[in-house]
């Protein structure tokens, strides 16, 4: 098999799935499966992680057995990498919510959004966070 | 005559003051979001859930709605003009009313899809008012084994239609019922799945998963590229946004059209208003005398899909209204929403809460009017909204995303979910697994679970219980068959094709 179709997003995403599937299975077994009073804790979630298992290793056979038409087109690694980064300042920003407030972190996200999407960042960002700023006051005053 | 007085209570409901402007807001935010491509309908309500905690369950409700089908007005306008659908239900509107506005008839286009819209959402209301008490009624019947059933039917309905991929579906479900299923076991004092956090305890608030799966999910996915259009010009002046009367004789056979079937798509859950505009399209294709010209720009092909995808609405809030069961994202934010304000949308539903139903209903009416209104004489001021930059609309989803969340319990932890929710939703974007199947297994995994155990209860652990009463037995058979169906080759090659159409 070629090493391409091992690296296909649909047999990561169904090995990752049949992980959490696995998991959900071995939590479950911990717990009471059926009791005196009828089925306990453990019933429902043993039967969708083993539905889980099982559909995520039918979703890596197909992907590997059956190749997807277009699956030899080139990834947008720069948008997706993109995509990432701004994740990664928004979880980060969240990180610094308790340090600098809502209002400072929120100027800093804008900042790195209009820096992320326009072409003059600075010129344009800059006078942006007072007008975001006081967007959400009136946001909070409202609430 | 039981109907006349119960919807004159909900005029005299829909009529208050804060109710008119709180519908008002609605259709509002509904037809910014509609014709904004990137930011659908469940995305905003699923932002603005935690503003309504303090307000009345009606007053929020009818907002909320009118977002929902005031969206659907809105997705025609870029569709029309810009070739770019504001939400996927208006893909078939550019067929032809792209066309249109290119042979000068833009205004003619909007003017027809505002006034499809304006009949098929009205008669959606009809339905809606006609066919939920009955349907209550009857679902009066229903005891646990039933619901386990219908619930099962309604999940296999959104997996079979969500994607295509069913497996990928499936899978996307069953994460939504392990997120559900964290937490303190509805029957004992068992926590599961809460990786030793005593924040946990209490399960994931759906709006953390929803706001993170469907609005950042939806921000960090636009953060990869933005595809930019041309506007066309929009026309000025009231009298070249109407249609001639040629145009609208030519339609009157495709209002009716996308009104019956919108409506009816809608009451089946899954099928969506995509779906139903596509079948009113073909429908209308089949039965027209110059099938030949459809997509060159006949006002026919504007006003059937955008009919069948404003009369979906109203068919939409069939199940959820009276059996508790939403067919797509955005019912299963509102059923959501519903459960945040103590309530439990099912058959007594109507009997229990008359005002906040039939002021739900009247309200459309009278949104619907608002719409035709907003929407004729303002839709060059609304055309000006695509010019809206991403610098700032970004940091406002993100910042109302933060605010929303930590409303809800002032909890840091809940905001650091977000952040990973988010990640999720942008995950399942990139490797298409849809989201909607996710959102309808969260919302509807802890009433399921616990109708199966009261079945199980009541049958002392013997499952038969689920296929020895007929209409849970015919309910499973159908959920069987529907997620059978796409093995059989033929059908899975019409499921797919119908899929890849809707975009």
């Amino acid at each position: 098999m070629a090493r391409a179709n091992w690296l296909k997003g649909d047999v990561v995403s169904g090995a990752v799935l049949a992980a959490l599937g696995v998991y959900v299975i071995n939590e479950a077994r911990q717990w009471t499966y059926s009791g005196v009073e009828g089925p306990g804790p453990g019933f429902f979630p043993l039967w969708y992680g083993i539905a889980m298992v099982v559909l995520s290793l039918a979703l890596i056979a197909t992907s590997v057995m059956r190749p997807v038409p277009g699956a030899g087109k080139s990834v947008d690694w720069r948008g997706i990498g993109r995509a990432l980064l701004v994740w990664v300042v928004f979880a980060g920003s969240i990180a610094l919510l308790k340090p600098l407030g809502f209002l400072v972190v929120l100027a800093l996200l804008t900042l790195f959004v209009v820096a992320g999407c326009t072409a003059n960042p600075w010129r344009r960002a800059v006078p942006r966070l007072p007008a975001m700023r006081l967007v959400f006051i009136r946001f909070f005053h409202w609430r | 005559m039981e109907i006349l007085a119960n919807l004159g209570h909900g005029f005299a409901v829909a009529f208050e003051p804060l109710n008119l402007f709180w519908c008002f807001v609605g259709v509002f935010l509904g037809t910014v979001v509609g014709i904004m491509p990137g930011l659908g309908p469940p995305a905003t309500i699923a932002m603005l859930l935690p503003l309504t905690f303090n307000m009345h369950p009606t007053s929020a409700l009818i907002m909320l709605a009118g977002i929902y089908y005031g969206a659907k007005y809105g997705g025609s306008t870029t569709a029309i003009l810009l070739n770019v659908p504001g939400e996927s239900a208006s893909v078939v509107t550019c067929l032809d009313g792209y066309q249109m506005a290119r042979k000068g008839r833009a205004g003619a286009a909007l003017g027809i899809a505002a006034i499809a819209s304006f009949i098929a959402g009205t008669v959606g209301v009809l339905g809606l008012m006609l066919i939920a008490p009955p349907l209550a009624k009857f679902a009066l019947s229903f005891s646990s084994p039933e619901y386990f059933a219908l619930m099962a039917l309604g999940l296999a309905m959104v997996v079979l239609l969500a994607g295509d991929s069913m497996i990928k579906a499936l899978l996307a479900m069953l994460v939504g019922l392990w997120i559900a299923g964290m937490g303190i076991d509805l029957f004992s004092d068992s926590s599961r799945f809460t990786f030793g956090q005593t924040e946990m305890l209490d399960g994931v608030d759906f709006v953390i998963v929803a706001i993170g799966v469907f609005a950042l999910g939806e921000v960090f996915g636009n953060m990869e590229s933005r595809e930019k259009g041309t506007l066309l010009p929009v026309p000025k002046g009231m009298r070249n946004l109407l249609p001639t009367m040629a145009e609208l004789k030519a339609c009157r056979f495709a209002f009716i059209n996308g009104s019956v079937i919108g409506f009816l798509i809608g009451v089946l859950p899954g099928a969506g208003s995509t779906i139903a505009s596509f079948i009113s399209y073909g429908v209308e294709k089949a039965v027209s005398k110059h099938p030949e010209k459809f997509g060159t720009g006949v006002p026919e092909g504007v006003a059937a899909p955008e009919g069948a995808n404003n009369s979906e609405t109203g068919g939409a809030l069939v199940p959820l209204l009276t059996l508790g069961i939403p067919g797509s994202g955005t019912t299963a934010i509102l059923l959501a929403a519903f459960i945040l304000w103590g309530l439990r949308p099912g058959p007594l539903m109507i009997q229990d809460n008359p005002e906040l139903f039939w002021g739900l209903v009247a309200s459309m009416y009278v949104g619907n009017i608002m719409l035709l209104v907003l929407n004729l004489p303002l839709i060059p001021l609304f055309a000006q909204i695509l010019k809206v930059p991403t610098w700032l609309l970004y940091p406002i989803i993100f910042g109302i995303s933060i605010v929303g969340v930590y409303t809800v319990s002032s909890s840091l932890f809940d905001c650091a979910m977000l952040a990973a929710f988010g990640l999720l939703g942008y995950a399942m974007r990139r490797l298409d697994y849809p989201s909607a199947p996710l959102i309808l297994g969260l919302v509807l995994g802890d009433p399921m679970e616990r109708a199966l155990r009261q079945s199980l209860m009541m049958s002392q652990g013997d499952l038969s219980i689920l296929v020895s009463r007929p209409i849970s037995a015919t309910m499973l058979l159908l959920t069987v068959a529907l997620l059978l169906l796409p093995l059989f080759r033929k059908f899975n090659t019409w499921r797919v094709k119908a899929i890849e159409e809707n975009g």
